[in-house]
């Protein structure tokens, strides 16, 4: 579970998916690398990644981690953002029987989890069809 | 590089040994393999644990099995790659003999998951995933391999039934292994019809929660022939990682470390998947064990949906794939399951087996994997 | 000359009916829907909250702003149900947008009434040319105690606008407030649900205020009723904003499109802003709209705007908020309703 810095630090990313784009190849690193895993160059400039995409795959969790145990079933999958960058997220707003492989969806701010009763409220991004 | 053969193993039951602390079952299944190796004294340990800290709050367990072992003042060291810490614990005993720096290593790998609830489980093991992309969003071990599960049926119709006649046959290998923690059969429709986990895995699709060690010793070669020993060698090796996060994969349907890691075994060893008579893989999930006999090339791309309902992997086929019960049935202390996996190959080639025995079992293929794929290493073994 | 640059809004998709409600209370549904002109209300998911409404409902309004968000000096989130006792919604919905770290940031309540007071702060920070864009959100996840009469109303749901002083898609001519001590509805530290004076948060609580601060606005500004367009009133439920409006001498086709409560139920902060986010929806070019809100406790805003060419512009720019109203619903029944909204004691 994240604690305050943990979660802080990922705040460009979980708000405003911020990442990098490779100055030698142009691949796209969520989150931000130091150095491209393609091509080895060390050279970046700052982008934020598309907010819609297409569902790859998916899953529906039913035996939940601790902090998500009031959320369960939930659907998470992961998502072909139209940039080609593909990243993991929960599916909400949508029956289970109604997600398959090429659902449209965006990205929308969701609160991820809270920290018990009295830590931290932790957000993020979700998708949920178009 | 000198060669390097196992002379002794040791294994005691699995289970959730609620009598028994990580100490003990480390002492015990070392105890063993020192029996069975004819040896009382070992220049050096590695020992494979996933995180002794998360499930029982001890660092530092290389010194405390040491002592424990009777064996203080030896240098000890605990390695962890996730699930595949047991592989790479033997991995650099095999190193370590090879090199000529020690004749006598003890490779053990040990878990105690059943002193924390099963929530704190399941966060222990989801460290293997990427934390921050991964968990942060709710993605569990079986999650993960439901998502490759899911992309892997769409992409090559591998079916549900399919998957469950993966648990089906370790299981009915698993019920002929005296130490396996389920050694009974299910059925299909067990499988099919079992709890939901992440769909599409149900809980007979998932390897345990177990307590367990196994423990191997490896020396030089001509040291097993001076001592009479049958010659069990390890002639590959093979090492590799892929991405953390499954969403990076070129393929999500495709492992990558484990075709990486077993292509470099079997240069090394000078083997082909066809020369391979019997192979221990690492089935914590069913669509693991069908991805992975892709990876090892012992099926085409796509086909070990196929594979598995021809019998093309049990006991008697053309490619024997876990007869200890694998994972699934023998039980999956994390750190211990990659020699548990070494200890049945060497049974197995010294014809120990009983019921589950292979006939002729001349060469035999282990592969450990950790997480989702995200590393594996791959050993093959000769018999002499 | 200053006014609305951008608006959005945001309701989740969740209802529930209520008959769902008063089936379990043992409660005469009919009379209900009746005595409050109430169908169903919106219900905020577990991983929804006043932050993330917010943030959704900024968003739609920067959509039809076109601005960058990096120039919005001041952001405000009115709430009575912020996620934190204490640490700002604002500085999540802040950064969510972009508009840190050179940004004022406060949260606040009144009641129903903390929305508009977002606005109202926002709005002159622009007029005094102390910011360039300023951003007021009235948003809110309020709880009713189970059984009690607020539970069939209290509602989910978000309304952003931001203020500034070019491409006005709405001038704002005349802003006043009425305010008096009044304690018609309480929620003391450490309750969980609040409390309410029963009738007496009627006539001297709501009626009294928003009547006062109409009457205040069309007198300061030398309007009448027939001089608007449309007028948006807080709605609490069906009933009061039509009554008010009545009697004050506006007619039902002028309360109409800002008029949501009986699909929506009463989203406190966000109740009037989003009749305003509706009403923008569908008014033309030079329309006059009165926004009258009202916050127990007590007290009303009001605010005078005049629709400019540049809305044709922009609206499509962003979901309408009808569109979000009776779009993708989900009628919950009340057990599932009970445990969204934390009303069922758990183990610790």
């Amino acid at each position: 579970m994240s604690t305050p810095s943990r979660y802080w630090r990922s705040i460009p990313q979980r708000y405003r998916l911020e990442a990098n784009k490779c100055k030698g190849c142009g691949k796209i690193s969520f989150p931000p690398r130091l150095i491209c895993d393609a091509c080895g160059s060390r050279e970046f400039d700052a982008v934020k990644l598309a907010d819609t995409g297409k569902v790859v795959t998916y899953t529906i969790i039913r035996v939940p981690p601790q902090q998500f145990v009031d959320q369960a079933p939930y659907a998470v999958g992961i998502v072909e953002l139209a940039d080609g960058v593909k990243i993991a997220g929960q599916i909400v707003d949508c029956d289970f029987e109604d997600i398959k492989i090429g659902l449209d969806v965006k990205l929308e701010f969701r609160k991820i989890y809270d920290v018990g009763h009295s830590g931290i409220l932790c957000y993020g991004y979700k998708f949920v069809p178009v | 590089m000198r060669e390097v053969a196992a002379i002794g193993v040791g294994m005691t039951k699995w289970g959730e040994l609620w009598k028994k602390s990580l100490r003990d079952i480390y002492v015990e299944t070392a105890l063993l393999a020192l029996d069975d190796a004819g040896v009382d004294k070992v220049d050096s340990m590695y020992v494979g644990s996933m995180t002794p800290g998360l499930f029982v709050g001890q660092e530092h367990i290389a010194a405390m099995l040491a002592d424990y072992l009777g064996q203080a003042s030896i240098p000890a060291a605990r390695v962890e790659t996730a699930c595949a810490s047991g592989a790479l614990a033997m991995k650099l005993g095999f190193m370590e003999v090879a090199s000529g720096v020690s004749d006598v290593v003890l490779v053990s790998g040990v878990e105690k998951m059943t002193d924390v609830g099963g929530n704190e489980a399941t966060y222990a093991l989801g460290t293997a995933a990427d934390q921050e992309y991964e968990g942060y969003h709710g993605l569990t071990f079986p999650g993960l391999y439901a998502l490759i599960a899911t992309a892997h049926m769409e992409k090559y119709g591998t079916t549900r039934e399919q998957l469950a006649m993966v648990s089906v046959k370790n299981h009915r290998n698993g019920s002929k292994n005296p130490l396996a923690q389920y050694p009974f059969e299910v059925t299909v429709d067990q499988v099919l019809n079992s709890v939901k986990i992440a769909d599409p895995l149900r809980i007979l699709d998932c390897s345990p929660i177990t307590d367990g060690a196994a423990a191997i010793i490896l020396c030089p070669v001509e040291m097993a022939k001076k001592m009479g020993k049958p010659v069990i060698k390890i002639i590959g090796m093979g090492h590799a990682t892929d991405t953390i996060e499954i969403s990076q994969r070129k393929d999500i349907t495709w492992l990558e470390a484990v075709y990486l890691a077993a292509q470099k075994a079997y240069k090394m060893a000078g083997k082909t998947p066809d020369d391979i008579d019997v192979t221990e893989v690492h089935d914590c999930f069913s669509i693991a064990e069908i991805c992975v006999m892709e990876a090892l090339g012992y099926v085409e791309k796509g086909k070990g949906g196929p594979a598995v309902e021809h019998g093309l992997s049990a006991i008697g086929g053309k490619f024997p794939i876990n007869t200890s019960g694998g994972l699934k049935a023998k039980g999956h202390p994390v750190g211990a399951s990659g020699i548990a996996q070494a200890y049945e190959i060497v049974k197995q080639l010294r014809g120990e087996c009983g019921e589950r025995q292979c006939s002729d079992a001349r060469i035999g293929l282990a592969q450990n994997m950790g997480g989702s794929g995200a590393s594996c290493v791959v050993h093959i073994f000769e018999r002499e | 000359m200053e006014g609305i640059v951008g608006y959005g809004a945001y309701i989740p998709r969740n209802r529930i009916k209520v008959e769902e409600i008063a089936k379990v209370w043992g409660a005469d549904a009919p009379s209900y829907k009746k005595g409050l002109m109430l169908e169903e209300k919106s219900v905020p998911a577990p991983d929804q909250d006043t932050i993330t409404m917010s943030v959704e409902a900024s968003k739609n309004a920067l959509k039809r702003a076109k601005i960058d968000p990096a120039d919005i000096g001041a952001v405000y989130i009115g709430s009575e149900s912020h996620p934190y006792a204490v640490k700002p919604s604002g500085t999540v919905l802040a950064e969510a947008i972009g508009a840190t770290p050179d940004v004022h940031t406060a949260d606040l309540e009144f009641a129903c009434k903390a929305g508009t007071e977002g606005m109202f702060m926002a709005l002159n920070l622009v007029k005094t040319e102390v910011v360039k864009y300023g951003l007021g959100v009235g948003a809110d996840t309020s709880q009713g105690a189970p059984g009690d009469a607020l539970e069939y109303s209290a509602a989910a749901g978000a309304a952003a606008f931001i203020f500034g002083r070019e491409n006005l898609v709405a001038k704002s001519l005349d802003t006043y407030s009425y305010t008096t001590d009044t304690p018609d509805f309480w929620r003391r530290e450490y309750q969980y649900y609040p409390q309410h004076g029963g009738r007496f948060t009627g006539d001297p609580a709501y009626f009294t205020h928003i009547t006062g601060s109409a009457q205040g606005i069309m007198t300061k500004s030398g309007t009448k009723p027939k001089d608007f367009n449309y007028v948006v009133f807080h709605q609490p439920n069906g009933k009061f904003p039509l009554r008010v409006g009545k009697m004050l001498g506006f007619t039902r086709e002028q309360i109409e499109p800002g008029w949501l409560v009986n699909l929506l139920g009463n989203t406190y902060s966000g109740s009037s802003p989003m009749g305003l986010t509706a009403t923008l929806d569908i008014a033309k070019p030079g329309d006059v709209i009165l926004l009258v809100s009202y916050g127990s406790g007590a007290g009303s805003d009001s605010f005078i705007f005049e629709v400019t060419d540049q809305i044709e512009e922009v609206r499509d720019l962003a979901p309408k908020t009808r569109y979000l109203l009776e779009h993708n619903r989900r009628y919950l029944e009340y057990g599932e309703y009970a445990k969204f909204r934390h009303k069922i004691r758990k183990a610790d």
